[in-house]
């Protein structure tokens, strides 16, 4: 599912451009991310584009202290895209960025597998660096996705939650 | 009349991935209650104090949140993505 921002940001201010993002897009997927190819359509074309912050994020082999052999993820289909729209729309709150791009896997996965893309493109560095940490910060613990692993033994479990995403999370609480 | 869904750990341990409940509770704290009062695993999964979140037609919801009619609402346990 493709999700168009534009359409329901909020209202613009008059005096910034904060708020506009010039190209979003927003996508659950089952099939392999290409996590590469997924890079340069957020910034081909718009000249004004100064820099472009990508984070990948992958399956690891191990999780606390077992080998893990696959992975299963796990959405709210219809949920999953409002809440990242919502986070997207958040990060233009913030910042002035010129394209965003959040893209993130669900069913069986491997080791090495890209679970997620968030990239990010602004006219200048700084925003584009915070704003893509922010969205994958608000993501890791606002978004509704779940991971189920089968370690190498065979053991099937649910991935447990992290204080340490929490406070991440709400460290940008504290600097809104 | 509620939609209800269940996701991740939840759905396994309740062995229900969605259902319709004709009565209309007032609260998703009501609704809990209703849950809970099944007994056996929905007793031990919507006890009190358990991290249950719920998200009421698809945006994140508190305890206190008020149900309409016709309302959706999901219970799924801490998320896990990225």
């Amino acid at each position: 599912m493709v999700t168009k921002l534009g359409s329901f940001l909020r209202s613009p201010v008059a005096e910034t451009i904060r708020g506009e993002i010039m190209n979003v897009e927003i996508r659950v997927q089952d099939t392999p991310l290409d996590a590469l190819a997924e890079i340069a359509p957020v910034y081909a074309g718009q000249a004004s584009i100064g820099g472009v912050v990508s984070f990948i994020g992958l399956m690891r082999d191990m999780n606390q202290g077992d080998a893990v052999s696959t992975m299963r993820l796990e959405h709210y289909p219809g949920m999953t895209e409002k809440a990242l729209a919502a986070i997207v729309d958040e990060a233009a709150g913030r910042w002035d960025l010129a394209g965003v791009r959040v893209v993130h896997r669900v069913g069986e996965i491997r080791p090495q597998d890209p679970i997620v893309l968030v990239c990010v493109a602004s006219a200048h560095r700084g925003e584009a660096f915070r704003a893509c940490e922010f969205i994958i910060d608000y993501l890791k613990t606002r978004a509704p996705f779940w991971k189920r692993e089968q370690t190498a033994e065979g053991k099937t479990r649910w991935v447990d939650s992290r204080g340490s995403d929490e406070a991440a999370a709400a460290a940008w609480e504290e600097t809104k | 009349m509620t939609r209800i869904l269940y996701f991740a750990s939840l759905r396994e341990r309740l062995g229900c991935s969605d259902e319709t409940l004709e009565t209309a509770p007032a609260t998703v704290a009501d609704l809990r209650a209703e849950l809970a009062r099944r007994g056996g695993v929905w007793q031990e999964v919507f006890a009190d104090g358990q991290r249950v979140l719920a998200a009421v037609n698809q945006e994140m919801a508190g305890a206190d949140q008020a149900l309409q009619d016709g309302d959706e609402v999901g219970f799924f346990p801490p998320v896990t993505g990225g």
